[in-house]
């Protein structure tokens, strides 16, 4: 029969003579649990900042680059060469069935000016469709319509970012702003988008009808030019056979022989950025192996501790055996105290760990985020360091010899 | 059918290649309410033979037979168990647990025994006030002197109800008179509640209070006579 209140009591009354030595041992443990969490919290964090980029950027996102130009055997880069045209993008949109959307872009830096106040920004020439492609909500207002687009009308959307250094608090709606003097009406505000993957401020920009862009902001090599077009697919399973779809049509229309190489690029945006996130992932994981180690540190500080406690403690064993306690008494008496140690570890542990990851995201300013699962997990290991650890120095007294341990100065 | 029988014991000591006799041939039976003394010089094999019988230890060969059971055949936990509910030993070095009231040291073998705490609280106030200890139940051993010390010793060893003291040098660390009191009280539980006693001692005058003494000498008993009481 073993009495297990009785031993709790007894465990902590033999923890309690040593305080100083059942803190310094409980501090491995909290070290180790308070890493894994604080680590594995810096790890979600930047992978949910990723994701959460992903989605800023659109979902199902693919861009068409046109190709490098080679001027006398100097290779320029992609997007030299102004191939893609507006036409381009209509066929594509019309013909590639794994295509829900697409936006051509032809954009630009420019001056913009209202009343007393000006503002360079990046302005972009689109279409109606960039709200969809890139999962942008107004804020208010409206968006481009057909007409705007056809007749290469001057109206604008404002990027939150521009909104604020411009117009301040006042409702920007109806007014009119100049983009390179030219005036133009503002129609509505984009939502807030934040940092792209990049880093850069996307609500930094201003969002003209692609037809104005062309014919009145920055002209074109030819008529009709754009310089990106954005395609969204229909679903993530889709993206490969559409951009397989786009560079046949592409390869079609623009002539381009079976042995000749493209004049465009085709780029898997999402893909690139789930790659980002599956590796953030697995540093997560990694960070938080690499933590576990200090909880395995801590683990065998609890067993040299309560090796020492064995020894110290022999006497004791000895009258406890005389009187009657079974191996298993002996036993579980050290693996509870050993547990004891290890689970009130891991909640401070635990606790370290949270402050820790707050700490970090108010001084560093990296977003970290404690997950149930990782606090969970942490405290369960710290209870199996406790039980792996405690289970030796107590199979090691249970083994004791009665008159021995009784005779032990 | 004797209380304890022991039957031709023998206990050898391995050191590297020499074999100690501890006990040689050893037979010895002791019935239920006896109250025996063991004497003999150090190193005479009394100490070993005690260990035997208090179930501490097994004899390398011969047969111990305890209310007619042979412990011989019983593992590690059934020995345990056997000490728990039918010896309650007394040390020289009076063996409390450390930092631990005197009620908890007595609560110790019921602890144990597996009985439910209410009842275990209970039994060591009984067992405390039988030695005289009213009162005393949250001393620490460092706050109390040998003889209650001592006293708290024996309330232990009889709060699981067990037929059978071994008190190992009693007196060995009081002064006489407190030895007195203490001898006293074995010999009350001895009288009154039936209880087999055996004690180890060198002195002749804290044997005087048994009634009945062995004598060892190396591994073998030379001599057990009736104390005869003038």
């Amino acid at each position: 029969m073993i009495n297990i209140p009785s031993t709790i009591k007894i465990s902590f009354r033999a923890l309690k003579v040593n305080k100083m030595r059942s803190a310094l041992t409980m501090l491995g443990i909290i070290i180790g649990v308070g890493a894994v969490i604080a680590m594995i919290a810096i790890g979600t964090g930047a992978s949910k900042r990723i994701a959460e980029q992903i989605s800023s950027m659109g979902s199902n996102l693919l861009m068409i680059l046109p190709g490098a130009t080679t001027a006398g055997g100097v290779r320029m880069g992609a997007g030299t060469q102004p191939t893609l045209t507006m036409s381009d993008a209509e066929a594509i949109l019309k013909e590639c069935l794994a295509v829900s959307d697409i936006a051509p872009v032809l954009n630009g830096v420019a001056q913009i000016v209202y009343g007393h106040q000006n503002w360079s920004t990046g302005v972009v020439g689109t279409t109606s469709g960039m709200l969809n492609v890139r999962d942008w909500p107004l804020a208010s207002g409206r968006s481009f319509t057909q007409q705007d687009v056809k007749s290469a009308t001057k109206v604008c959307l404002l990027g939150q970012t521009v909104v604020e250094n411009l117009f301040g608090d006042m409702d920007p709606i109806g007014q009119i702003i100049r983009i390179k003097k030219i005036p133009f009406t503002v129609v509505g505000v984009l939502g807030s988008k934040g940092q792209s993957p990049q880093g850069q401020d996307q609500d930094d920009t201003i969002h003209v009808p692609v037809t104005t862009a062309q014919k009145k902001l920055f002209g074109t090599t030819f008529p009709g030019m754009v310089r990106i077009i954005m395609v969204k697919g229909k679903s993530a399973e889709t993206l490969p056979a559409a951009e397989k779809q786009i560079t046949e049509l592409l390869r079609q229309r623009h002539r381009i022989g079976s042995k000749q190489d493209n004049d465009f690029t085709v780029r898997n945006l999402t893909q690139v950025m789930q790659t980002a996130e599956q590796s953030t992932k697995v540093m997560a994981l990694l960070l938080g192996a690499i933590a576990s180690v200090s909880l395995l540190v801590g683990g065998i500080g609890i067993m040299n501790i309560m090796l020492v406690s064995v020894t110290e403690r022999t006497r004791e064993i000895g009258i406890r055996m005389a009187i009657g306690a079974k191996t298993w008494d002996i036993r579980l008496q050290f693996i509870i105290e050993a547990l004891i140690l290890s689970l009130i570890g891991g909640v401070a542990g635990i606790i370290a760990g949270i402050s820790g990851s707050k700490i970090i995201t108010l001084f560093a300013g990296w977003s970290t985020i404690v997950s149930p699962f990782s606090v969970f997990i942490a405290f369960g290991f710290s209870g199996l360091v406790g039980i792996f650890f405690g289970f030796y120095p107590a199979y090691k007294a249970s083994l004791l010899d009665p008159i021995d341990a009784l005779r032990y100065e | 059918m004797p209380f304890i029988e022991a039957h031709e014991i023998t206990k050898i000591y391995r050191l590297g290649d020499i074999e100690l006799h501890a006990l040689n041939r050893v037979s010895l039976a002791i019935e239920k309410g006896e109250f025996v003394s063991i004497m003999g010089p150090s190193g005479s094999g009394k100490s070993t033979f005690m260990n035997i019988i208090g179930c501490l230890d097994k004899p390398s060969d011969g047969r111990y037979l305890l209310e007619g059971i042979d412990v011989g055949g019983l593992d590690r936990d059934d020995l345990a168990g056997i000490r728990n509910k039918k010896i309650g030993f007394i040390f020289q070095g009076f063996n409390l647990l450390p930092r631990t009231s005197a009620i908890e040291n007595v609560e110790l073998p019921m602890l144990y025994d597996g009985i439910p705490a209410k009842d275990r609280k209970e039994h060591s106030l009984r067992a405390l006030k039988s030695v005289g200890l009213e009162g005393r139940g949250d001393h620490h051993p460092n706050q109390l002197s040998g003889g209650q010390q001592q006293r708290v010793a024996i309330a232990r060893a009889l709060v699981n109800n067990a037929p059978i003291i071994l008190a190992d040098e009693p007196t060995g660390n009081l002064d006489s008179k407190t030895s007195a009191e203490i001898m006293e009280l074995l010999r009350k539980l001895n009288n009154e509640s039936n209880i087999t006693v055996i004690l180890v001692t060198h002195e002749n005058d804290i044997a005087a209070y048994s009634k009945r003494i062995i004598r060892f000498l190396d591994g073998c008993i030379v001599s057990d006579e009736k104390v005869v009481r003038s």
